[in-house]
């Protein structure tokens, strides 16, 4: 096997693995708020939408220590 | 001072709007001039022989470039950032003295390198290198302001109530990172006074005085890497933070997909840093890596039109707003520009297009309707909405607002179409051979074919700085507007006739 033969598989193993890992994170965002859990990343947007000092924090930081 | 309730301070963003403003009109009003000197070469000595040194086109180009660049939209990225990190983070700057200090610092700092860049590029004292023109002693104090900008984000995110990082604060983050990396590689240089010449001469030059580490192609590469990427984290992904904050929060309509917003994010992040190799198309840089330029120019139509599709979806069922106020109208035009822009790009870095493109006038035109349509409109609307929140009035006049956004839309329809035309034009013409082979026409030929369409965009960016200086005038009248209450502040910017 020569190096431009060697290229070409390496070619195509690199964008075989970005299709996977592409598809996957696409496949974890959508499958992740079904989850136990797991995030609701369409909440977020609160974070914009109610963000005076005296609202309440989407996720607060004290939830980490009430766990 | 104990049962005063917390409140954002604004102190910091204030500063930074300011110099959005300031800068935007010199670095503005320098780009008129230099349009018009390529139209008119007489403006060249427009002040007499004597002073032609500081009034011609090459002296002035750096200036124009790294005032709109570095002055204004770094300032508005700043001001931006000092008021949408706090926000969103939940978390005062009143609550650190600390943070607070490094703010100022940072806004102070900042001015002694703007004058530092001002007075040396009017002396003439530059690198050469585009868009990185700065000598070595004002390199080293960039970095000294980009590092307080760094602790002020990881300082305020150290501090925050949210737990969760909101996606401005990404793009936030990617352009300090972004920046920093870029600005660091591509500035690498030797004072001339350190180094020895063949000859065996030592101490060459001015003490201020530098060349580059790399030479030749890998200078190139280097180059271009960071000055397309310096598009990308200056013109791009910072201002996508803008607008997916100041879009939703301006109109009370949440993002129409967090998902897509994530997904943009990373698939930004992977592919621009590959893009840079399309600005040496048809040069010495290896044939695989302009290969490579062109296909990630391509791919980058995804992710950009991901977080522009998603900005206009989150006005769906909402359009009415559109027509209703001039804030609405200025981000949804800016994010349209984006996606127009976002796709003219990768166009002209097809090869065969770019064959024709290359150093002609409609890559001025491509620059410029993303920086004009995109940048400039989406920092403008930012201020417009900031304005009310920090001096706690509302928007001076609406109907000034109005006409300043149909003025500008045509100073950059006519800024874009007249370098298009003018850039295809030139491309064609340089081109043009007979059956010989030898060139059709001599290099004058193109100028006074070109000569109506320079005085065309002239008059666009003539009316983009007159709109941008009734935005200045509409922000100052703001400052001792009618006083709003809290309420009035939740979403729609409250707004004068």
């Amino acid at each position: 096997m020569n190096i431009a033969e060697l290229q070409a598989y390496g070619y195509f193993a690199l964008v075989l693995l970005l299709v996977v890992v592409l598809y996957s994170y696409i496949y974890h965002l959508y499958s992740t708020d079904k989850k136990k859990g797991g995030h609701d990343y369409e909440k977020f947007s609160n974070m914009a939408l109610n963000d005076d000092i005296g609202d309440a924090p989407v996720s607060p930081m004290s939830d980490d220590k009430e766990k | 001072m104990e049962n005063r309730p917390l409140e954002y301070d604004y102190t910091v963003a204030k500063m930074f709007m300011f110099t959005t403003i300031a800068l935007g009109i010199v670095g503005m009003l320098i780009g008129v001039i230099l349009a018009f000197e390529l139209a008119f070469p007489g403006v060249n000595t427009i002040l007499g022989q004597g002073l032609a040194e500081f009034t011609n086109y090459s002296r002035l180009r750096p200036l124009h470039t790294d005032a709109v660049i570095f002055g204004f939209t770094l300032s508005g990225i700043w001001a931006t950032w000092y008021y949408v990190g706090q926000r969103v983070l939940k978390v005062s700057m009143a609550e650190s003295g600390f943070l607070m200090f490094i703010g100022k610092l940072h806004f102070v700092l900042y001015m002694v390198v703007v004058v530092a860049v001002v007075a040396s590029l009017f002396l003439g004292i530059t690198t050469s290198k585009e868009y990185a023109e700065f000598e070595w002693p004002i390199d080293i104090a960039v970095v000294v302001v980009w590092v307080l900008f760094g602790v002020s984000i990881f300082g305020l995110i150290g501090i925050r109530r949210e737990k969760s990082l909101y996606i401005s604060i990404w793009y936030y983050i990617a352009t300090f990172l972004g920046i920093a990396m870029l600005y660091l590689f591509n500035n690498m240089e030797i004072p001339t006074m350190l180094a020895t010449n063949a000859a065996g001469e030592s101490g060459i030059g001015n003490w201020w005085h530098s060349v580059s580490m790399y030479a030749g192609t890998n200078d190139a590469l280097v180059e271009w890497w960071y000055g397309h990427n310096a598009v990308a984290f200056g013109f791009t992904v910072p201002i996508v933070a803008m607008i997916y904050y100041f879009l939703p929060k301006e109109s009370g309509q949440a993002i129409y997909s967090y998902k897509l917003s994530l997904l943009s994010f990373w698939g930004l992040m992977f592919v621009y840093l590959w893009a840079g190799g399309h600005h040496l198309l048809y040069s010495t840089v290896p044939d695989w890596m302009q290969t490579m330029g062109s296909i990630f120019s391509v791919i980058l139509i995804l992710p950009s039109w991901g977080s522009a599709i998603n900005m206009l979806l989150t006005m769906k069922g909402e359009w009415q707003q559109v027509a209703a106020s001039p804030l609405i109208k200025f981000m949804v035009l800016g994010s349209t520009f984006y996606m127009f822009s976002t796709l003219e790009g990768p166009i002209q870095a097809i090869k065969s297009v770019n064959a024709i493109a290359h150093f002609t006038d409609w890559i001025v035109g491509h620059v410029h309707d993303g920086t004009l349509g995109w940048v400039g409109f989406m920092i403008m609307a930012a201020l417009y909405h900031m304005a009310p929140r920090v001096f706690k009035r509302e928007i001076y006049s609406k109907s000034l607002m109005v006409s300043q956004f149909w003025i500008q839309t045509l100073g950059v329809v006519l800024y874009f179409t007249s370098m298009w035309i003018a850039g295809i034009t030139q491309g064609m013409m340089w081109r043009a051979h007979d059956e010989f082979g030898n060139l059709a026409y001599s290099f004058i030929d193109t100028v006074t074919v070109l000569h109506p369409y320079y005085a065309i965009r002239g008059v666009g960016g003539l009316l983009y700085l007159v709109g941008f200086l009734m935005f200045a005038y509409n922000i100052y009248k703001t400052m001792s507007a009618r006083p709003v209450e809290e309420s009035e502040l939740q979403n729609a910017s409250p707004m004068g006739a």
